[in-house]
């Protein structure tokens, strides 16, 4: 029995009264009751989590800022941020080389993201991290014994650190690869006539016409993987790396504090993810201009008119 | 004589094995506007493609400004050019589609600018006052800052057509620019395509708009199957037309 609210420019003999007849929106009553309802369940929750000595509350503040627990935190960031990149650099080349018309450089990318995503990141960190055992000295050259240019010693030049990053990289890039080809893929075909038409090609046509889109399309995932990378990067501590887990359990072996120390990790593992969704929250506010369905157009457009 | 802009001799193509264009033969000459008619699968639009060479052709001989499209002939023998090669050739003309295809994370403006900046290479500066001039003459003057999807069907192909002129073409191709806008947009379009065509520019339409052939055209092109089955002035095609297949098609459409 509601009314339509009059459309302005109708010329229809409308009476005054019919133009400021009052719209009531719907009421959600029930939506406020389960609010309220749900803010006292939470907050009796957090009292008790608060108030319960067991917690060790105290253990926890004094280690949130412990040296070793920071250094942990910086490496994790570093791992991730490193192998994310990496990841994602080569995860686009090995996208593009898939979907490439030539058959050599599509097989390659076949048979790298068949391989990198078959076998278990943990074997293939510490296949890199004994790679000295297999290849003692690492160097340029060419095959069935011809000359070579020896660079020194595996062990030297592929640190247990650097042994980490690779393979975390390279991993990284293979899952990266197969989101960065869904993202292409989604793409509308009109589009690439569109740019071949205005006598673009190859780098660029990718760079400035279908890259940019298929980033909507490819930042959701690709948060994801960051944010597994952050908490996956404790596997390094196979290689004796102290990351931020790692340096909480150094600890807790000590002191026994499990609990404790696992909050600890566990709330700046949360601030890292936190900060990283806001970034990713931005990043795909940034790529969907043009996509929106509601239209952000309050924002004053940069005039570049002169 | 005036010298052709476009010069197709025997093209043919096959997608697999159906073959859709069965050798055509087509003569547009500079500046005037030929309207390619047809049923659906006559192989029109094909043959718009294969002009701008964003389809192979794979027998025959296609000429644009005299010059072969995407492919170099050496020792009497036709090679095939590589993709850098083919887009320089393609910037002798211009190209709109039936569903628009602006960049749709570009704005109106970027879009226009786009090529001309980063194809040619050009100065920005320069080239957003002549994006600029483009709106004006396609009436959307104020619309630089939006975003392709804020705009209606009929204005989009107009920033289409705006952003095909911005490369300074010597042959617009228009696919069906109208057959996907609502009635009532129609019009716009083709107004600025009539203008376009009263400026003097060589223009290749695959249209279904009879009305605008008639009006607009210098030659009206009736293909069905892959050839080409009648052709000439658009009193004669349309008014007159000698071919069963073209009076069938007509008395369909009118």
């Amino acid at each position: 029995m509601q009314q339509q609210p009059s459309i302005p420019d109708t010329k229809e003999p409308a009476t005054a009264a019919n133009d400021s007849i009052p719209v009531v929106p719907l009421r959600h009553p029930v939506r406020w009751a389960l609010a309220i309802v749900l803010i006292v369940v939470a907050l009796g929750a957090a009292w008790d989590v608060a108030v319960n000595e067991r917690y060790r509350w105290d253990v926890v503040a004094s280690y949130l800022f412990a040296p070793q627990i920071l250094a942990g935190a910086g490496l994790t960031l570093l791992l991730t941020v490193v192998s994310m990149t990496v990841g994602i650099a080569l995860g686009t080349l090995l996208a593009i080389m898939r979907l490439s018309d030539n058959p050599i450089l599509s097989t390659i990318s076949r048979g790298y993201i068949w391989f990198f995503r078959g076998t278990p990141l943990l074997v293939q960190l510490i296949f890199w991290y004994n790679i000295a055992a297999l290849y003692p000295v690492i160097a340029f050259g060419l095959p069935f014994g011809g000359p070579s240019m020896v660079l020194g010693s595996a062990n030297v030049l592929i640190s247990p650190l650097g042994a980490a990053l690779l393979g975390l990289s390279l991993n990284e890039a293979a899952y990266m690869a197969e989101i960065i080809r869904g993202g292409i893929g989604s793409v509308d075909k009109g589009q690439y006539d569109a740019a071949r038409a205005l006598g673009m090609s190859g780098g660029k046509l990718m760079n400035r016409v279908i890259l940019p889109q298929a980033m909507r399309v490819v930042l959701p995932p690709t948060g994801n993987q960051v944010i597994s990378m952050l908490k996956g990067t404790s596997l390094v501590s196979v290689l004796a790396i102290s990351d931020l887990l790692y340096s909480a359990q150094i600890i807790y072996a000590n002191n026994y504090q499990t609990i404790p120390l696992l909050i600890v990790a566990s709330l700046w593992y949360l601030l890292m993810t936190s900060i990283l969704s806001f970034f990713q929250n931005k990043l795909e506010r940034r790529y969907g201009r043009g996509f929106d369905s509601a239209p952000r157009r309050m924002r004053k457009p940069k005039t570049r008119t002169v | 004589m005036t010298t052709a802009m476009v010069e197709a001799r025997g093209v043919r193509k096959n997608f697999g094995v159906i073959e859709i264009l069965k050798g055509i033969d087509l003569r547009v000459e500079k500046g005037s506007v030929t309207c390619l008619i047809g049923p659906s699968g006559s192989g029109k639009t094909t043959f718009l493609r294969c002009i701008n060479h964003l389809e192979k052709v794979d027998a025959g001989r296609l000429c644009v400004d005299e010059h072969l499209v995407g492919y170099a002939e050496r020792n009497g023998k036709l090679y095939e050019m590589k993709e850098r090669q083919t887009a320089r050739s393609r910037l002798n003309a211009g190209m709109v589609f039936q569903r628009f295809n602006l960049f749709p994370h570009m704005t109106v403006l970027e879009n226009i600018i786009e090529a001309p900046v980063h194809v040619l290479g050009r100065p920005r500066k320069e080239v957003v006052v002549e994006a600029q001039a483009l709106l004006d003459r396609v009436g959307l003057g104020d619309r630089g800052h939006s975003y392709p999807q804020e705009l209606s069907g009929g204005q989009q192909q107009r920033i289409a057509i705006a952003r095909a002129l911005a490369m300074k073409p010597k042959l617009m191709l228009f696919d069906e620019p109208t057959s996907a806008l609502d009635p009532e947009l129609v019009g716009e379009v083709l107004d600025v395509m009539k203008s376009l065509a009263e400026a003097g520019m060589t223009m290749v339409v695959v249209t279904h708009e009879l009305g605008f052939a008639r009006q607009v055209a210098d030659q009206v092109v009736f293909m069905d199957g892959g050839v080409v089955v009648e052709s000439g002035p658009p009193g004669q095609v349309l008014g007159n037309p000698q071919h069963e297949r073209t009076k069938a098609f007509l008395s369909k459409v009118l």
